[in-house]
């Protein structure tokens, strides 16, 4: 008996995302809502690469300027500056600060780059109907999940510094455009990841005979 | 839709409801939002780039690349950019991005300068700099002319904008005290400052230039004096002590005063960058200016300590002249040591008014014969003390009538003028006749007749005492003598009686003297 042979799709079952129960359409008719909470139901989360794609775009166009325009403007009696996030990871770089700058650069830039472009390659791998290494990539995909709750914490930094710092005139903390965009690249991503749906990465070996043995023993 | 399996569990079946009809397109709309967000933001940011600028320094003291802004009047108008060495390593070549709009401020002629805290004696200035780190100051030109590549100034200048006044010239061999900003004073009013001072081509001579701000800068004609204020003027004369400051301030920090001498008629108010000459003291200022100074030699055989050059040459107390240089001089067959003099002498300043010349008269003939009509009457060189407490001494021409008969010699240059010995040569040379006259006292001799002569006196004074005693004894009281003396006395004073008692009744009776006494009626 095969895995992949009792698929819900293929059974014509669907699961409701809010209460997790089981139902399935009614004859000739479509997807519906849930029969005990209401909820829409799907058998995938509908049109799910198509607003991936879009959300993950989004993001990456966004990811530009929050890395270019400055994410915090800082006016001291020296008058006014604007530090971007890359000039923050090059201020905090110091003998003794090395590893917060590290922290910085990982959580502020590479987090935000690695998720877009793990995105990508989920996506181009459903689209392109790629049978091999699902397992890795499932993996991948929950790691970006896991880590997408965490992704707003710079913004939560920087608003909370420019909530505590203002001591009006010697010194205040505003945020900067490039923390919109930040914040814009994290919403979109986690927008990205919460419609992508993991199981189109299996929905490729659906047909059995194409399918790899090992690959059914999920 | 697969088929249904019929071997499976009964499962429910889910609510039916329409259609939704799905506006997949729509999902579209939150990347080009983003896009359209990012272009936005992109073309307002290089909206607001104005123009980038070079400007060139000679140090980056103070200045940080990304930091340092450019203020105009206040306002922010720029911002450091890069900060390098110049090729030759000799200078820093900094852009600086500009605020946009500020294209009309970069032309030919506008300045830039590095403000700092500046804490000197006369004010200070930049004291927010000490917090805030330095910034770039600017003072826009007035050129047309667009430029982009501007070298700083090294000082912030004095004065900025159209601060209304004027620059004078001022030349001195000598700096002194004297700084960028420092004050100028009119009457013991701070009306203008120095603004800069450069070196002379030649390196003899400074050359400082001064802002005097309107309307004080109308008091300042062709004949005005500029002298150095700094420090306190002390003169003591036959009035008493004199002493002259500007202002406390210029005491400690120096300062240059002007005066303008009263001209009949007023002059009109000089030029704007007129040179003129920075006198060492207002004294020094307002004496007349020499008219015709010609050099004459004189040669001294005494000491000429205390003597310096420029020491002062006079006519029975009237400035005439300044000495130039002393030397020395050794006659080796002679041995004799002399000290030849050369001084300036203004003939004029004795009050002959050689310009007012007739009609083909000579100058040079003039001065000769008025010197040697000077020298035939007796007018002397003379060294003389001038000051007792420095032993400073100056050359003073009098008449000696009974000098020895002298000609000048006209063929030598510079001519030398008769001289005769000083007062304190005179002086010591009667205090040293006086003093051999004393050694050559015969004083062993002297002392040998006083000591007779005391012998003698010892033998004369006992002498009278043996009288004095004699005489002491006639005339003790009880002495035989003085009781006679007194009984006598006593018959005298009766004698006295009896003459008065006849004297009045005589006044009364005057017919007794013919009559002789009768009896009284009474």
């Amino acid at each position: 008996m095969s895995a992949a042979a009792t698929t819900a799709l293929e059974m014509g079952l669907m699961t409701c995302e809010a209460c997790g129960l089981l139902s399935q359409p009614a004859a000739g008719e479509h997807e519906g809502r849930c029969p005990r909470c209401d909820e829409h139901v799907h058998f995938r989360k509908p049109d799910s690469i198509n607003r991936t794609w879009a959300f993950l775009i989004g993001a990456a166009i966004c990811y530009v300027p929050a890395n270019l325009l400055p994410v915090l403007k800082t006016t001291t009696a020296q008058g006014t500056d604007t530090d971007t996030i890359l000039q923050g990871v090059v201020l905090l770089w110091s003998p003794t600060g090395w590893p917060l700058s590290i922290l910085v650069l990982i959580a502020s830039i590479m987090i935000p780059s690695a998720k877009i472009l793990a995105l990508a390659y989920l996506l181009i791998g459903v689209q392109r109907g790629a049978k091999t290494g699902q397992r890795q990539r499932v993996r991948m995909f929950r790691i970006v999940q896991f880590i997408g709750r965490w992704s707003m914490v710079d913004v939560f930094v920087d608003t909370f510094t420019a909530a505590l710092v203002q001591l009006q005139p010697l010194m205040s903390i505003e945020p900067a455009s490039g923390l919109f965009f930040f914040a814009a690249v994290v919403v979109l991503t986690m927008l990205a990841v919460e419609s992508f749906d993991p199981r189109l990465i299996w929905d490729t070996s659906l047909e059995p005979a194409a399918l790899p043995m090992e690959a059914r023993h999920a | 839709m697969p088929e249904r399996d019929p071997t499976r569990p009964a499962v429910p079946e889910s609510r039916t409801v329409p259609k939704h009809v799905g506006r997949n397109w729509a999902i579209w709309l939150v990347p080009i939002v983003a896009a359209l967000a990012g272009v936005w933001v992109a073309v307002t940011r290089i909206m607001s780039e104005g123009p980038t600028i070079t400007l060139r320094f000679d140090t980056a003291e103070g200045l940080e690349a990304g930091k340092t802004k450019i203020h105009y009047n206040g306002v922010e108008v720029g911002t450091i950019d890069t900060i390098r060495l110049s090729d030759d390593h000799q200078s820093v070549v900094t852009t600086a991005q500009m605020a946009p709009k500020t294209e009309d401020f970069l032309v030919e002629g506008t300045q830039f300068w590095v403000v700092k805290a500046r804490i000197s004696g006369a004010n200070v200035s930049g004291l927010g700099t000490l917090l805030s780190g330095s910034y770039i100051g600017m003072e826009i030109g007035t050129s047309k002319k667009a430029q982009r590549d501007f070298t700083a100034l090294k000082n912030p200048p004095i004065v900025t904008g159209d601060v209304p006044g004027r620059f004078f010239l001022l030349t001195t061999p000598s700096l002194g005290s004297l700084d960028q900003g420092t004050p100028i004073y009119f009457r013991q009013l701070k009306v203008g400052e120095v603004a800069s001072y450069e070196l002379a081509k030649d390196g003899h001579a400074l050359t400082i230039k001064v802002f005097v701000n309107a309307p004080y800068d109308q008091y300042v004609n062709p004949d005005t004096r500029f002298w150095n204020a700094s420090g306190i003027d002390v003169s003591l004369g036959a009035n008493g002590l004199d002493v002259r400051t500007q202002s406390l301030l210029s005491i400690l920090i120096g300062g240059i005063a002007f005066e303008t001498p009263p001209n009949e008629p007023a002059l009109p108010p000089a030029e704007a960058n007129t040179t003129y000459t920075l006198f060492d003291s207002r004294s020094e200022a307002f004496k007349l200016p020499p008219r015709d100074p010609q050099p004459y030699l004189l040669v001294f055989d005494e000491s000429v300590r205390g003597l310096t050059a420029g020491a002062p040459v006079e006519f029975r107390g009237i400035p005439i002249g300044e000495v130039v240089s002393i030397e020395a001089q050794l006659d080796a067959k002679t041995f004799k040591f002399s000290a030849p003099v050369t001084i300036d002498l203004d003939a004029q300043r004795l009050g002959v008014h050689l310009e007012n010349l007739p009609p083909g008269a000579d100058l040079k003939t003039l001065r000769k014969e008025l010197i040697d009509r000077l020298v035939a009457g007796g007018v002397r060189a003379q060294l003389r003390s001038g000051n007792i407490l420095t032993g400073a001494q100056y050359v003073s021409f009098d008449i000696f009538p009974d000098a020895d008969p002298v000609t000048v010699d006209w063929s030598k240059s510079p001519v030398r003028l008769p001289t005769i010995p000083g007062d304190l040569e005179t002086l010591e040379a009667r205090v040293n006749k006086i003093i051999k006259k004393i050694d050559e006292l015969p004083l062993k001799e002297i002392g040998q007749d006083v000591r007779k002569a005391i012998v003698e006196l010892d033998k004369t004074l006992a002498a009278t005492r043996t009288t004095l005693d004699n005489a002491d004894k006639l005339i003790r009281p009880d002495s035989l003598l003085g009781a006679e003396l007194g009984s006598t006395l006593d018959e005298v004073k009766r004698a006295a009686r009896g003459l008065r008692v006849l004297a009045d009744y005589l006044e009364r009776h005057p017919e007794a003297l013919i009559r002789g006494k009768t009896g009284d009626s009474k």
